[in-house]
């Protein structure tokens, strides 16, 4: 079975997962905007962090750095599609791929360790819990205030006009609404929460890494999409709770895989698993919506 | 009925209590690496190997977990949890990153790390000697100047030397950069070319072309995986290509002096079997690679234009003839 440590490392990969998938909610779900630069802004965020901490930088700081690197790195996807009208999912391979060198860049290497610097995590240690336990307590205070923050910010003017834009951009154009610049804040925005958890993802492991983006947007999807079949998106915090809770279940699922010595699960299984799920989730919640209906027109 | 059920509490009970004897003679050791790939999975078997050798034999007095991470850091980060959490003796971390987020998780655990070049930059420990902590292992630096002895001696006029590597694999950029301060206090100079995957390899090796009088490739995964493409060039060009793995003297370079991983896995694993004896990883210095194999191929070099002198045909362990 799961160990205690096993299951808080779980929850804690899975609340900086859920900040993804609250930039995979932003980009996918309210702007319609398939975007794949977040294989890029994830290690950019890290980077930009891992750098700015060793050359002694206040970790807080240097995450809040790193969570504007990702908002520029969004920003560069979002105006090479609005300005020079390059395909949304083109515009953010071009920004992905770049971003690749733009990180060797940053780091100068391919690798930089923060196994022995101060970390945002570092004065938590000393409250007097378990070693297992710190992260998931600050991880959970970041996602419930970027929740938050996220939640009002969606119900502001701002807000419900990138929702517009995303729903309709003809209409939102008549009513007004610069759809481009909501394109482009929207887009920052979701990497920004994705730089975020680069940083902290790089904090909480000990490394920044190049190769760490990889299969970031697969894997947020599949938080997203998991999460939206557990918890119906009917509101947008519902919304947001489900991204949190996608991300939990995935991790925990891959717990469990790396468990599940009894069903012959074994690691080498979890990138069909992760299909897998991807796949369920999408087609799940349309076959419970036709069963549903089904018993209701009978019930009638 | 009630002395049957006596009986069988007994029964029960003395398994138990046999089971628990056999539980604290037995000993765990979780092997975790980042990726699925012949070297490392060599490292794999060669712990094992060298640890049954040594009486630590799987299914008899050895419980060992293994785990890969398919190369996603949050899948390796998850492995490294799962494994502090079953608190086994020693935790074998095979390669950089799966070495990093052991380190960052495990605080009591012995770790024993492997396959990685540069454990100081990688921050597992601040000392070679004296590791201090509750981690040491071994690194398989590349002995770099037996290396460029090797080249010196079988091409004694080069003086430009190029290599293709990945500027993405943390490895390969610190043999690159250690490889440039080499060259240098020999009076030589490097020419890089960087390949960020296989099918780059082919066009990198070609802009070295006419700048450089050899080729010397470090154990870049990238490079390695497409060396034909460098070797292709290297035979209609006569550029001459050296290598640091000998499993490459084979496909086709000159020569190589290296060490394979089945080796590092085996001194690996007698590092391993020390920590389950009882020896704690900070009083265990970080060792590298004692035995170099070298390895000619002569038809290899006729091919790139040039003579293999007799001296270094008859150092080597093994001389390869694959003729066309």
């Amino acid at each position: 079975m799961l160990s205690e440590i096993a299951l808080y490392g779980a929850i804690e990969t899975g609340l900086i997962y859920g900040l993804v998938a609250f930039g995979i909610y932003i980009s996918f779900r309210v702007l319609d905007f398939p975007d794949l630069t977040v294989d890029g802004s994830f290690p950019l965020g890290a980077a930009v962090a891992a750098m700015l901490i060793i050359s002694g930088w206040n970790p807080w700081l240097a995450t809040g750095a790193a969570v504007l690197a990702g908002m520029a790195a969004g920003a560069v996807t979002a105006l090479l599609n609005v300005k020079l009208k390059i395909l949304n999912l083109l515009a953010s391979i071009l920004t992905m791929i770049a971003l690749y060198s733009i990180n060797l860049r940053v780091m100068g290497r391919p690798n930089v360790a923060l196994l022995s610097e101060e970390t945002v995590l570092t004065p938590w240690y000393d409250l007097g819990l378990a070693f297992h336990q710190v992260p998931v307590v600050l991880f959970l205070i970041v996602v419930g205030v970027s929740l938050v923050l996220l939640w009002r910010f969606m119900k502001s003017e701002t807000g419900l006009a990138m929702r517009a834009t995303g729903a309709n951009p003809r209409m939102a154009r008549a009513q007004g609404i610069a759809t481009g610049a909501m394109i482009v804040l929207g887009i920052a925005v979701s990497n920004g929460l994705v730089g975020l958890a680069g940083a902290l993802f790089a904090q909480s492991q000990g490394a920044a890494d190049v190769t760490m983006g990889v299969g970031v947007i697969i894997i947020g999807l599949a938080s997203l999409i998991g999460g939206e079949a557990v918890i119906t998106p009917s509101s947008v915090l519902r919304a947001l709770f489900a991204c949190v809770i996608g991300a939990i279940v995935y991790r925990l699922a891959i717990a469990f895989a790396l468990n599940a010595d009894v069903l012959g699960l074994q690691a080498q299984d979890l990138n069909l698993i992760t299909a897998i799920l991807v796949t369920l989730a999408i087609v799940l919640p349309g076959v419970r919506s036709s069963v549903v209906s089904k018993f209701t027109r009978n019930k009638a | 009925m009630a002395k049957r059920s006596l009986r069988t509490l007994i029964g029960a009970s003395l398994l138990a209590a046999a089971s628990l004897v056999q539980a604290q003679e037995s000993r765990t050791v979780a092997i975790t690496q980042i990726v699925e790939h012949p070297a490392l999975d060599a490292v794999y078997q060669g712990v094992k190997d060298e640890l049954a050798e040594r009486g630590f034999k799987e299914g008899e007095n050895l419980t060992v977990m293994h785990e890969s991470a398919q190369g996603n850091s949050a899948i390796a980060a998850q492995i490294a949890r799962k494994f502090v959490g079953e608190s086994p003796d020693v935790i074998v971390a095979i390669a950089t990153p799966s070495a990093q987020t052991v380190a960052a998780a495990a605080r009591e655990i012995p770790v024993v790390f492997s396959a990685v070049t540069d454990p100081v930059g990688a921050k597992l420990v601040s000392n070679l000697e004296a590791p201090g902590a509750n981690i040491s292992g071994v690194s398989d630096m590349l002995p770099i100047d037996k290396h460029l002895d090797m080249v010196n001696k079988a091409l004694p006029d080069a003086k430009r030397i190029g290599t293709v590597y990945n500027p993405g694999e943390a490895n390969a950029v610190s043999l690159v950069n250690l490889l440039e301060e080499r060259l240098e206090a020999r009076g030589m100079t490097l020419e890089k070319a960087a390949a960020t995957k296989t099918s780059e390899v082919l066009g990198a090796t070609r802009s070295l072309v006419g700048k450089v009088d050899a080729i010397y490739l470090t154990t870049d995964n990238t490079v390695i995986s497409a060396v034909e493409a460098v070797i292709s060039v290297g035979e209609r060009t006569d550029m001459p290509v050296f290598a640091a793995d000998t499993a490459t003297v084979d496909r086709g370079a000159v020569a190589a002096m290296g060490f394979n991983y089945y080796n590092h896995g085996r001194q690996t694993g007698a590092m391993v079997a020390r920590v389950l004896e009882g020896k704690a990883p900070g009083d265990m210095p970080v060792e590298t690679m004692e035995t170099l194999d070298l390895h000619v191929n002569p038809s290899a070099a006729e091919r790139m234009g040039m003579t293999l002198p007799q001296t270094l045909i008859d150092e080597a362990q093994k001389v390869i003839q694959n003729d066309e």
